[in-house]
């Protein structure tokens, strides 16, 4: 493994981006890695864009930000438009020409339908758990599937366990049936 | 005990004062808020240990400043603390309570928003339950004092300092990586310390350069910096905002000059420039590239991420690809319709009234989202204070409305006094108070009038109607989704002369919709909708700019995006055509 191993997790406020990063270093905390996560948002807490880095090293604690690299990527292809876009200022892009514009400067593009299947699971809110469970499935870390479901698990035991452990077998399933673009 | 801001920071020091340990939260305008006080307990000081944390928000990601509050910590004279990760967060809170407790002296922790939106493995010590008991008598007296008793007071303080300064000196949250007699050292301390180890060790220096780490920031640990500018002929100092380690370090290297054990040293930073944000040095927030770029200019390095070639291919594909994604009221919020009401009311009223903005969501009433109403934007209480003088500049020639934004939160915490004020000296203003039942922008606080304390024990509400009725003035209640009569209300009281009160009250819907069941079914009735026809083109989409309402290009009309809509309704009922349907659900 690279190490620092980063990973990004990028989405629009209310997604549930920051969840899938605390499911994803909790998991990586069960490996016993050090891990830094680094939440970056804008003051909206909804529709603002949201990044969060989770940084894992076998050797040392790193720092919450990222430096730029070549990374592989699991995109769910389902946009949320930004007002810019509403009001006519400005203009989304076809999702295949961002797909396409991805593949050439990554490693490999997995396409998920996250959000068509958390609807399955019950609620689109449970997109960013099936993500999670691509993650889990790429093998892109070396953290095991079982540290994510036992994550999960620990972080849901009040309260939806169940359907967040269903969304994320979906995920897990769904990775492995995809090809990269 | 905790204390947040200016809700009550006033709390802490007195149970401080009594014996307790205390600690008080605050971004970097909260201290300001709390300064004045500041200012005199470093002189009075304290018997329980008492912790004054602070966050910083280098590039102003959340903030209207990029306030560096290390020159508070300077300015009264306190011990500063920097923590670099989440345990030394930790670690040093601890520490400042035990330090503050045997000095009798207030300590700050500062920290910045990077770190504290970070997450990371903390380890925790043994935890002490212990239960004081709160005790102030007679016999204790507890003031900064007048005249020589202040300057004796003052005296105290440096003394207590110079112990601080020892202990420092021996800190353990100080610490010296790299090579001993490193000619080239970096000193920093904060974030800037994992970025400096990471900077590094991506150029391959760790053997030339050695890093000062510096936990303990104010007073400066000056032995242990000393001992390595012994050996250095360069400095590069890393840290974040102001140049607050470089000005004290270059102050202590000028007075030992003259000694020849130190020097002559090269400096670099924020004043030599290399350590810069994309707006110059002294803004923005660092990272690990910035500290790269500050190293392989100094030393003539060559250091590229990527080959140039990707980096020209990545960003093409951004500026092509990626739509700007400006802020924007989440589906459902009142705001949107109170900025409607405001906006509409004031086209009706056609003198060119001016809105004052102030601090919460309904900032962004500001930008596009809001339909840029709101014209100006500072601090808490900047709305309503600004709005008393603008509201009496008729007589030098600006007549006209004047309308003053809060929330209800910002209310109860800054406006009051100026509402007081404006009633007194009869400016002539209408104050909308956009009440959400929460304090909706740092996370759904409770506050005085939503009817539980800080500690979520159910209390009597204070409400904001019985106050400013309370301060003779006229006070209406509207529900801002009832736009009709929204607008209408502004409209009329803008008419008014003195000043007046709007209270658009709508519960946040990230609250509300946490109580409901299922969300109303929101649906647009294609048939119905005119598509491009509609108020000069999709008028729900175009002009009201909710993210629930999209746009279908196949069939040429709105429809709505049911992963974004709450469900509110808002929407129907401006559509003109009548084409958006809600379906409560059973």
């Amino acid at each position: 493994m690279e190490d620092p191993l980063n990973i990004i997790v990028t989405g629009v406020g209310g997604q549930g981006n920051i969840q899938a990063s605390y499911i994803i270093a909790s998991a990586a905390l069960i490996e016993g890695f050090h891990v830094s996560v680094g939440e970056t948002y804008g003051a909206a807490q909804r529709g603002g864009s949201v990044t969060s880095h989770i940084r894992l090293s076998r050797e040392r604690q790193y720092g919450p930000l990222t430096q730029e690299g070549k990374v592989h990527v699991i995109v769910n292809p389902r946009p949320v438009y930004p007002i810019d876009v509403l009001a006519g200022e400005a203009i989304y892009p076809p999702i295949n020409k961002v797909l396409s514009a991805i593949k050439e400067l990554v490693f490999s593009v997995h396409v998920v339908e996250a959000t068509e299947l958390a609807k399955k699971v019950g609620d689109v809110i449970f997109q960013n758990v099936v993500m999670v469970g691509c993650l889990a499935a790429s093998e892109f870390t070396p953290i095991k599937t079982e540290a994510f479901r036992t994550a999960i698990t620990e972080l849901f035991a009040d309260k939806g366990l169940d359907i967040n452990l269903k969304a994320f077998e979906i995920g897990v399933e769904e990775f492995k049936r995809t090809k990269p673009l | 005990m905790v204390g947040k801001r200016n809700c009550g920071p006033l709390k802490p020091p007195a149970a401080a004062a009594a014996g307790l340990r205390a600690l008080t939260a605050m971004k970097n305008l909260g201290a300001n808020v709390c300064s004045d006080f500041l200012m005199t307990v470093n002189l009075s000081g304290t018997r329980g240990g008492f912790v004054l944390v602070t966050g910083d928000d280098p590039s102003a990601h959340s903030t209207t400043t990029e306030l560096d509050t290390r020159n508070y910590a300077r300015f009264a004279d306190i011990p500063l603390l920097e923590p670099s990760t989440a345990q030394e967060a930790k670690d040093m809170t601890k520490f400042a309570f035990e330090l503050s407790e045997e000095l009798g002296l207030i300590c700050m922790v500062r920290t910045v928003t990077r770190l504290s939106h970070a997450r990371g493995v903390v380890t925790l010590g043994p935890i002490f339950k212990e239960r004081r008991t709160a005790t102030f008598s007679s016999q204790n007296l507890w003031t900064s004092g007048s005249s020589s008793i202040t300057c004796m007071f003052h005296s105290i303080l440096h003394e207590k300092m110079k112990r601080a300064q020892a202990k420092f000196d021996e800190s353990e949250f100080n610490r010296y990586t790299g090579n001993e007699n490193a000619e080239f050292i970096i000193i920093t301390a904060g974030t800037g310390w994992l970025y400096s180890l990471e900077a590094v060790k991506l150029l391959g220096l760790e053997g030339d350069v050695g890093i000062l780490k510096l936990g303990t920031t104010w007073p400066l640990p000056e032995k242990l910096v000393l001992k390595h500018l012994k050996h250095a002929k360069e400095v590069l100092f890393v840290e974040e905002i102001d140049a607050f380690l470089e000005q004290n370090v270059k102050m202590l290297a000028a007075e030992l000059s003259a000694e020849g054990n130190v020097g002559p040293l090269k400096f670099y930073g924020k004043k030599s420039g290399h350590v810069r944000g994309e707006f110059g040095a002294g803004t923005g927030e660092i990272d690990v590239y910035i500290v790269i770029r500050a190293l392989a200019e100094i030393k003539g390095l060559n250091y590229q991420p990527r080959e140039r070639e990707y980096s020209e291919k990545a960003l093409a594909a951004v500026g092509s690809l990626v739509p700007a994604r400006t802020m924007g009221f989440c589906a459902g919020c009142p705001h949107r319709a109170s900025f409607w009401a405001i906006k509409k009311a004031l086209q009706w009223d056609g003198r060119d009234g001016i809105v004052t903005g102030d601090i919460g969501c309904y900032s962004l009433g500001l930008l596009p989202t809001g339909f840029s109403a709101a014209k100006t934007l500072h601090c808490m209480g900047a709305g309503i204070g600004t709005a008393n003088g603008f509201g009496k500049l008729a007589p030098f020639g600006l007549d006209k409305p004047i309308i003053a934004i809060s929330g209800d939160s910002t209310f109860y915490h800054a406006c009051i006094p100026a509402l007081i004020n404006a009633k007194w000296h009869n400016a002539n203003i209408l104050y909308i108070i956009l009440d959400n039942n929460t304090t909706a922008m740092t996370g759904h606080q409770p506050h005085p009038g939503t009817g539980s304390d800080a500690l979520g024990n159910p209390v009597l509400k204070i409400p904001i109607e019985d106050i400013c009725r309370g301060i003779g003035v006229e006070t209406r209640i509207v529900d801002p989704f009832d736009l009709r009569d929204a607008v209408q209300n502004v409209y009329e009281m803008l008419k008014m002369d003195g000043v007046e009160v709007l209270i658009f009250r709508h519960e946040c819907p990230l609250t509300e919709t946490k109580k409901r069941g299922k969300k109303p079914k929101v649906y647009v009735d294609q048939d119905k909708c005119i598509g491009e026809e509609c108020g000069c083109a999709r008028f729900c989409i175009r002009v009201f700019k909710c993210p629930g309402n999209i746009w279908d290009p196949a069939k040429g009309k709105a429809k709505i995006d049911d992963a974004v809509c709450v469900g509110c309704g808002l929407c129907a009922d401006l559509c003109p055509a009548k084409a958006i349907i809600v379906e409560e659900e059973a």
